[in-house]
């Protein structure tokens, strides 16, 4: 019933993919219900779990890679988990091209960090559960992809939700970090609620909620349905991606540790509003109204994300802006349709790397300068941390697109075909890509060279030293994927790879302007976005304090008012629609219904002189009552 | 055992034996809370078996049945009997009374009378909580209804807080003014019905009242405002917060995790299967007033300072979405709203008693009294965490699967009631975040005298309750098996059936 439409039975590694879930979840019950007693190892166990699941990964991976394209999506049974009246729904796993993809990303990148917490974590008290709780994550990171349903990816949804809340708020005696964590869960509530709904209208539509049901079912819908559904599905994935306008948490988010920035705010969890869109590519494709709400906000919060990044002067918070950037373009790509989704999922891909790696070689930094953040007081850090400095160095020139590095392959495409289709659209896409581009070249260079280049602006009780190589060596890795994971991907084929689960691109009339000409001016921009931050950030000197700054920069720096914003229309009127309330219900609502009780029993001490607590007069009003209304009817009849 | 072994009666009795023989135990250091939590188990043990002997695939609506002549002239009978959701709710009555009777171990300190007492009325009421979900007599059952309140009123009147006077007063009032409309309309569907000495049946007044569109509304009525104030719903909800915040954490417990089910399984059972065509000429009403408390519990949750006001305030929404469920009247919505039923009452009593676990450390139950606590005792600030989540539905635990169901069953019919009852999941994440930050988080507070983490006794009463979100998060078949037949029983004598996906009804482009 649940079974997806071509799917086969799975089998051998694939038919235990569910030890992908079940192995990290263990990990976390293990530290969370064995308390002090697993202290010792639990982070050793945490971390072996964590390379377990990749290694299933990795086998089921070579598995898909063995059968040929048409079947590669597999699909394993559990069990029967909701019958209930007219909803029937089983819980499944899907292993498809897809799926295997975030699998490995998510357990590769995950336990690379489960490395890196060793070290960065080794002094906190709280060690252990730090651990649990980032296998939790994973865990529930791979429910989300491995999922064959909706209602079973809402697990996985809100689990991932559930580790990031506990993790951003992990120091939570500081209480901002606190208002941090309740800000990230709250707001994700909110895009929960369209995903919420859209498995709603799925189930009335369809009758089903897996995956398989809606795929066949869209084809019959109304065109008026599907959009609900997918303006519903974009507005969850808003939520979980930090897309406008439900970005506002992200840069609170930061106040988590940075493994966890790394991990989830960075690599894998922000990106599962994109998966989401790509997985329900069949309701997208048939809603083209929805499919143009997705690239408009993901258009929108790649501006938005690269103007707040040029401001942040902590370099965690720039690095966040920069994802919701980053992600923006992957949202524009999977809103672009079966030309872009194959792009978006390559740039979450080479994104997770290269951020990841970032995040980890920030943390370094931090470690290093006594947990300072702000960038105005680092510089020409770069030779007490050499390896810090090449492998963060090698993530910015894969995220500014430098040639034959991975962000160049993935981020080239994207723009390439955003530059596609007709009308004013490849204009105002593509015109924001490629203007983006020379804004991200800009402020990830800023990021950079503040940190690393000119000159030194910290304190003298600072000692920059570089990190023990439990923390490095992800690093090392983490750079040289990024550096080639994009051509490897992209000369292996891996959009022909990802073709089988998102469709064909129709060749159409190919971009609007000649390939060759946007690669040019897509260069043209970097280099000038980079060498502007080199005159500034580098050359001239750097004052400690920031400046004044432009409007547009005050504003850029309060992430343009998002906060503000939100009080006023939300905070605020709903303190007030509380306060009042609580007072209403004690004087109006349960005074009139008092009031009203008095009345009919005549006056309220009267009542209350019945009401005196004896058990006999209760049982005699009962009584009296029940004589009365027998000998009434007994009359009556 | 043979087939015609009373377990209904049994189980109903044991705790009765066991309340008189607690109260009766010689001498002042009598083992009375020993001998309670051994009868309240014994009963759980033959609920046990009674579930055993249930047959989920039977066309009977009621099973275990047994029948006695009782007042032939009023047409009464000791009639009892269980469908799958009745089952259900005794099951989770049955296993929280041992939890409650645990988590009440010492709060009578002084001993003595008082605390026999104490004990001897929580073993009363489980007997009337079992009896009341039982009874098949509409008689009988009123008469299980209102002696519900004679323990609970003495529970809350002798051994609650400063001003339990009042809110037993409150309590007794309300439900009283309920009861005795309800009274009136019990008597009015025996003189509607088929009459004889067993006239009071369900089996036998279902689809039998001969009575006219008015006369099935005002009786309808009689019947929804006993349940609407038992629920309770908004606006006859405010006796409810002041009972919860004033009785002890395990009446509190019982009665609002127990006793206020008795409302919207009374709103299956006899509102919708007595009066079919009144129910579905109330249901514009019900349906409003259902999301109002929805949204009306949640907003006054999020407003509280006393974490026990604010747990009773949640519990408000959680009705609205179990009415909202039953009244949708769909398979899905009905399945939901009684899993919901179950749920909440191991999630309410979570969220309470662990409450109290804290109050009982601090000796406060003023929120603002706290913060920080998660470095005083992470343990119970864990389990503390898990209870809210459980509130407000995290997908994975057990009451996400009921509200999802009961909102995509009401959606099927009503989309506006489910799109604006969703708002609620927002509101739920504010009032349990909003109060475990302000509790639980922060610097670690400076207490005069250290304070421990939560003992053996303590991990008891948390651990099943706990293990219930997962495990019928996680597989909550063996409950839908039991509740689905008793729902589409109900829906066929309202005579609806389910909307066919738009897909397959043929309103496509």
């Amino acid at each position: 019933m649940t079974h997806t439409e071509g799917a086969l039975p799975a089998t051998g590694a694939a038919g235990v993919a569910w030890l992908l879930v079940a192995l990290p979840l263990l990990g976390a019950a293990i530290l969370l219900l064995g308390g002090k007693r697993t202290d010792k190892f639990g982070p050793a166990l945490a971390t072996g779990l964590s390379w377990a699941a990749f290694g299933v990964g990795a086998v089921v991976f070579f598995q898909l890679l063995g059968n040929d394209p048409e079947h590669r999506e597999l699909h394993k049974l559990l069990f029967h988990w909701i019958p209930a009246g007219g909803f029937n729904l089983d819980a499944g796993i899907l292993v498809d091209q897809l799926s295997v993809s975030f699998v490995l990303l998510v357990t590769f990148v995950g336990s690379l960090i489960h490395v890196y917490s060793l070290g960065y974590m080794a002094h906190d008290p709280d060690k252990r559960r730090f651990f649990a709780y980032l296998n939790l994550f994973v865990a529930a990171m791979l429910l989300l992809v491995l999922a064959d349903s909706y209602l079973l990816l809402f697990v996985g949804w809100e689990g991932v939700g559930l580790a990031s809340y506990l993790l951003i708020g992990f120091w939570n005696h500081n209480p901002a970090y606190a208002t941090a964590a309740n800000k990230a869960f709250v707001v994700n509530r909110v895009g929960d609620l369209g995903l919420s709904i859209a498995i709603m209208l799925m189930f009335v539509t369809f009758g089903g909620v897996d995956f398989a049901s809606v795929e066949a079912g869209a084809p019959k819908a109304s065109t008026g349905a599907l959009t609900a559904i997918g303006l519903l599905l974009l507005l969850g994935a808003c939520g979980k991606s930090a897309q406008f306008p439900l970005q506002s948490w992200l840069g609170d988010a930061m106040a988590g540790p940075t493994p966890v920035s790394a991990l989830i705010h960075a690599a894998t969890m922000v990106t599962a509003g994109v998966y989401l869109i790509v997985r329900s590519h069949v309701i997208f494709n048939l809603a083209p109204n929805a499919q143009l709400a997705v690239a408009i906000v993901g258009a929108i919060t790649l501006m938005y994300g690269a103007v707040v990044g040029c401001a942040k002067d902590d370099i965690k918070k720039a690095l966040a802006a920069s994802t919701m950037s980053q992600i923006g373009y992957m949202m524009l790509a999977a809103g672009l349709g079966p030309v872009g989704y194959a792009f978006a999922i390559l740039h979450l891909l080479t994104h997770g790397f290269f951020k990841a790696g970032m995040f980890l070689g920030a943390g370094s930094v931090m470690h290093g300068m006594n947990d300072n953040v702000d960038m105005r007081r680092f510089g020409n850090l770069s030779g007490a941390m050499k390896i810090t400095w090449v492998t963060f160095g090698l993530g910015w020139l894969a995220i500014i697109g430098f040639p034959f590095l991975s962000g160049f392959y993935s981020k080239d495409h994207i723009i390439e075909a955003a530059f596609e289709g007709e009308g004013w659209r490849p204009w105002v896409f593509g015109g924001a890509t490629m203007i983006c581009a020379g804004i991200t070249a800009f402020y990830m260079s800023r990021l950079f060279f503040l940190t690393f280049h000119g000159k030194k602006r910290w304190n003298d009780d600072a000692h920059p030293h570089e990190s023990p190589l439990t923390m490095t060596v992800p690093m090392m890795v983490l750079a040289v994927g990024s550096a080639f994971l994009g051509a490897i991907l992209w000369y292996a084929g891996f959009p022909a790879w990802l073709e089988p689960v998102v469709g064909t691109h129709e060749e159409a009339a190919g971009p609007v302007l000649p390939s060759l000409v946007i690669s040019l001016l897509t260069l043209v921009l970097v280099a000038a976005g980079a060498a502007l931050a080199w005159m500034r950030y580098w050359r001239d000197e750097v004052p400690v304090v920031a400046p004044k700054g432009s409007l547009l920069t005050q504003a850029a720096r309060r992430d343009l008012y998002q906060d503000a914003l939100n009080e006023g229309l939300f905070m605020r009127p709903g303190i007030h629609l509380t306060r009042s309330l609580v007072y209403g219900d004690s004087k109006v609502v349960d005074g009139g219904v008092s009031g009203l009780a008095a009345l009919i029993g005549g006056t309220s001490s009267r009542l209350r002189r019945i009401q005196n607590g004896y058990a006999r007069s209760y049982a005699l009003t009962m009584l009296t009552g029940v004589v009365a209304i027998l000998g009434l009817v007994w009359v009556m009849s | 055992m043979s087939g015609s072994f009373p377990w209904l009666t049994a189980i109903g009795v044991v705790p009765l034996i066991g309340a008189l023989l607690v109260a009766l135990l010689p001498g002042p250091a009598a083992r009375a809370k020993q001998v309670a939590l051994g009868f309240s188990v014994v009963t759980l043990v033959l609920a046990i078996g009674a579930a055993l002997q249930f047959k989920t695939g039977s066309t009977d609506q009621f099973q275990l049945t047994e029948q006695h002549s009782w007042i032939p002239q009023f047409g009464v009978s000791y009639a009892v009997g269980v469908d799958g959701i009745a089952l259900a709710l005794i099951l989770m009555a049955v296993v929280l009374a041992p939890v409650c009777i645990l988590a009440a171990w010492n709060d009578v300190p002084e001993g003595g009378t008082r605390e026999k007492n104490y004990f001897a009325l929580l073993l009363v009421l489980e007997t009337f909580m079992v009896g009341v979900f039982a009874a098949t007599d509409v008689f009988l059952f009123y008469v299980f209804f209102e002696a519900m309140l004679i323990p609970v009123y003495f529970l809350i009147g002798s051994y609650g807080g400063a001003r339990r006077q009042y809110a037993a007063v409150k309590f007794l009032l309300f439900s009283l003014a309920g009861g005795l409309v309800m009274l009136v309309a019990v008597i009015a569907v025996y003189h509607y019905g088929p009459g004889g000495s067993d006239g009071f049946l369900v089996q036998k007044l279902t689809g039998a009242l001969h009575a006219g569109t008015t006369a099935q509304r005002l009786m309808f009525v009689g019947f929804f405002i006993a349940f609407a104030v038992k629920a309770p719903m908004w606006p006859v909800h405010t006796w409810l917060p002041d009972a919860a915040t004033e009785a002890r954490p395990a009446t509190a417990v019982l009665l609002v995790g127990v006793l206020d089910k008795v409302g919207t399984y009374g709103m299956i059972r006899f509102c919708l299967q007595l009066f079919p065509e009144a129910s579905k000429w109330a249901t514009p009403v019900v349906l409003g007033l259902a999301v109002i408390s929805v949204l009306y519990g949640a907003l006054l949750a999020i407003g509280q300072t006393d974490m026990m006001r604010l747990i009773a305030f949640t519990s408000i929404s959680h009705f609205g979405f179990i009415v909202l469920g039953i009244f949708a009247m769909t398979t899905t919505g009905g399945a939901g709203s009684a899993l919901y039923m179950v749920n909440h009452g191991f999630s309410t009593a979570a969220l309470f008693l662990i409450a109290a676990m804290l109050v009982a450390r601090r000796g406060s139950k003023r929120i603002p009294d706290y913060g920080g606590w998660q470095r005083v005792t992470p343990v119970l600030a864990g389990v503390f965490l898990v209870a809210g989540l459980s509130s407000l539905s995290l997908p994975g635990l057990s009451s996400f699967i009921s509200e999802f169901l009961v909102l995509a069953g009401t959606f099927q019919r009503y989309k506006l009631a489910a799109v604006i009852g969703t708002l609620g999941i927002v509101l739920a994440a504010l009032y349990i975040l909003l109060m475990y930050k302000k509790v639980m988080t922060g610097p670690k507070p400076e207490l005069s005298s250290p304070v421990a983490d939560l003992d053996w006794r303590e991990k008891v009463v948390v651990i099943p309750l706990i293990a219930s979100f997962l495990v019928l998060g996680f597989y909550p078949k063996p409950v839908l098996d039991l509740i689905n037949p008793a729902v589409k029983a109900t829906l066929q004598h309202v005579g609806v059936t389910d909307p066919a996906p738009t897909i397959a009804s043929g309103s496509t482009k």
